[in-house]
């Protein structure tokens, strides 16, 4: 409860929605222009969407002969056969994809939060060098990271493991900025003194007083390190071998890379394809009201 | 601010205790294997022998033998100009319509704002490799509705998988997930804008068009750099989508994108050394360019919007 509050507070700073409503209303017209430019925009997004809906559903016949758009009959058998794909593989792709976003990401996100609590409370020596270092890492491209992790996780016989997946995604440089940019706005000086006074511990004071005024935001940190990992085909593309512990993006791209060949094999391309977008876009439609885009644009702003 | 108490214990180390596991996690997974990049990028294997035995294959000094031989590498060369054309096409495009977007969604009177503002965020979700998948077959002629459209009016088909219009069919891809994003950040910093300062325009009898181009547009400036600068970055770094339309065609080749390039080395030749001497010269190009633009960016920022306009 308080937290929500704290996000509210915080996101009437950012934006003046208040003020946008007070404009006085000049004509009860509809802008037309506008409106329309947007849902081109919005069609556009959503075709390939509604195109694999549609497809899905077809049988490998429907897929050729019938409209694009006129929905087929094959959507049961699709399914099983997908289900049926050596052993049901696709489904353990689907539980790694689970498993390396959701522990990843909530890692990453308690690997954030004390970074960002840190650098965004404390005044200690070498606090900006620290951050700007840790900053860095944005700007490094995945690959050229991605090879030297995979030759030294090779020297410790972590490679084609889970943990090869995992380890390399745990520091985010981008949720320690977004976390420290949060901390120093929802976290006040005082109560963090006030906390000394009263004999707390500065485990204490961050555990029981700053994370819960933290939470909004790390919930973002959260959720964009999860679409992050979840989207992420490079790494585990560079360190899996065992299809076993493919994630979901990387089984996906073999099953097309076999299948190019035999249209036989689309319909289960297109069928995975289907069911690989449906976790990530309901995630993304109940959440997005906790989604604090007001944090992304405060840490744009400065 | 935050006066340290000498009272309390501990408040001296904490942050650094707080620290202590991203410290870890970059000197391992960051640092590490960037230093021991830039070792493989000055060594080469020297095979003595028939390159039988253990002692055969020997990591020697290379000095600069690796980098000049990237920098002469055709195919190298060639994936960068390619990839310069593709973020000619990427950028303008991606960021005009999120510019677009974003003005039309702050528009007073604007309809079915919160569906349009979702749908055009919803390709962030989607994982690259499977936006290329679905607009792969998009493009195939086969299950297209474009081609289903084309061939009822009896008008050319053109293969959107090769030559010219695969650079449109790629850039197309990365536009598609890219656009909300950023119309995202921009509409936010528009909704920061205060009220009053469109009021005295708006009394002053200035059209939406003029508020937008006046107004509008250079007090989110800031932000359009920051998006402009993330999409260049992202740009020289494409390797998804080109992979994932390899399989549905001959014309993206394994080289197709300076990284590809990297990876094809690595791991398509084995040669580490190589890979190792062209990852180290795409970093070095992303990270003059990244601070040289911001330099620029900064400069032009202090001078135009010094007051007021950038916070």
């Amino acid at each position: 409860m308080s937290s929500l509050a704290v996000g509210k507070a915080d996101t009437a700073a950012g934006t003046t929605s208040g003020a946008a409503q007070s404009r006085p209303p000049l004509r009860r017209r509809i802008a037309l222009v506008p409106t329309i430019t947007l849902l081109l925009g919005a069609a556009y997004c959503l075709l390939p969407v509604a195109w694999v809906v549609i497809a899905a559903t077809k049988s490998g016949s429907e897929l050729f002969s019938t409209f694009t758009f006129l929905p087929g009959t094959g959507f049961a058998d699709n399914f099983s056969d997908l289900s049926a794909y050596r052993d049901g593989v696709y489904w353990q792709w689907m539980g790694n994809s689970a498993l390396y976003a959701g522990l990843g990401a909530l890692l990453s996100t308690v690997v954030s939060a004390f970074s960002g609590y840190a650098l965004a409370i404390y005044r200690f020596p070498g606090r900006e060098t620290l951050f700007n270092v840790l900053l860095t890492g944005v700007l490094m491209p995945p690959v050229i990271l991605a090879i030297p992790q995979y030759l030294l996780l090779a020297k410790a016989d972590l490679t084609d493991s889970y943990l090869a997946v995992l380890l390399p995604q745990l520091l985010s440089p981008y949720g320690v900025y977004l976390s420290r940019i949060y901390a120093a706005a929802a976290v006040p000086a005082d109560v963090v003194e006030a906390g000394r006074m009263d004999g707390a511990s500065e485990w204490r004071i961050f555990t029981r007083v700053a994370l819960p005024m933290m939470v909004p935001g790390m919930v973002t940190v959260f959720l964009f390190q999860f679409v992050a990992i979840w989207n992420n085909f490079l790494l585990p593309y560079i360190m899996l071998s065992d299809d076993e512990k493919f994630p979901i993006t990387l089984g996906l791209y073999t099953l097309l890379e076999q299948g190019a060949n035999t249209p036989a094999l689309y319909t289960l391309v297109i069928t995975g394809a289907f069911l690989a977008v449906i976790p990530l876009v309901a995630l993304f439609l109940v959440i997005q009201r906790f989604w604090s885009l007001d944090l992304l644009s405060g840490a744009v702003k400065s | 601010m935050t006066s340290t108490s000498r009272k309390a214990y501990g408040v001296k180390g904490a942050p650094y205790a707080f620290l202590l596991p991203a410290t870890l996690l970059f000197l391992l997974f960051f640092a590490l294997p960037i230093g021991y990049a830039v070792w493989l990028s000055f060594h080469k294997v020297k095979v003595s022998g028939l390159g039988l035995g253990s002692g055969a294959r020997k990591e020697v000094w290379a000095g600069l033998e690796n980098y000049t031989d990237a920098l002469t590498d055709s195919e190298l060369v060639g994936g960068a100009l390619r990839v310069l054309g593709y973020g000619c096409i990427v950028v303008p495009v991606m960021l005009g319509l999120a510019l677009l977007f974003a003005l039309m969604l702050d528009s007073d009177k604007v309809r079915l704002a919160p569906f349009t503002r979702l749908a055009i965020f919803l390709p962030y979700a989607i994982p690259g490799v499977v936006a290329a998948l679905l607009w792969g077959f998009l493009y195939l002629p086969d299950v297209s509705p474009f081609y289903y459209v084309l061939e009822k009016f009896g008008l050319p088909q053109p293969d959107l998988l090769d030559g010219g219009p695969l650079y449109l069919a790629l850039s197309n891809i990365a536009v598609w997930g890219g656009t909300g994003f950023n119309m995202i950040v921009i509409y936010t910093s528009l909704q920061a804008i205060p009220a009053e300062v469109y009021e005295a325009a708006k009394l002053d009898g200035a059209t939406p068009l003029q508020i937008a181009l006046r107004i509008k547009i250079p007090m989110v400036a800031p932000s359009l750099v920051l998006t402009f600068f993330f999409s260049i970055i992202a740009t020289l770094q494409v390797f998804n989508e080109p992979t994932t339309l390899k399989p549905l065609t001959n014309s993206v080749s394994t080289t197709w994108s300076p990284l590809m390039k990297v990876y094809q080395d690595a791991f398509g030749k084995g040669d580490i050394y190589a890979a190792a001497a062209q990852a180290t010269i795409i970093a070095l190009a992303t990270l003059l360019l990244s601070f040289g633009f911001l330099r620029a960016a900064n400069r032009r920022n202090k001078r135009d919007f010094g007051h007021g306009g950038a916070r």
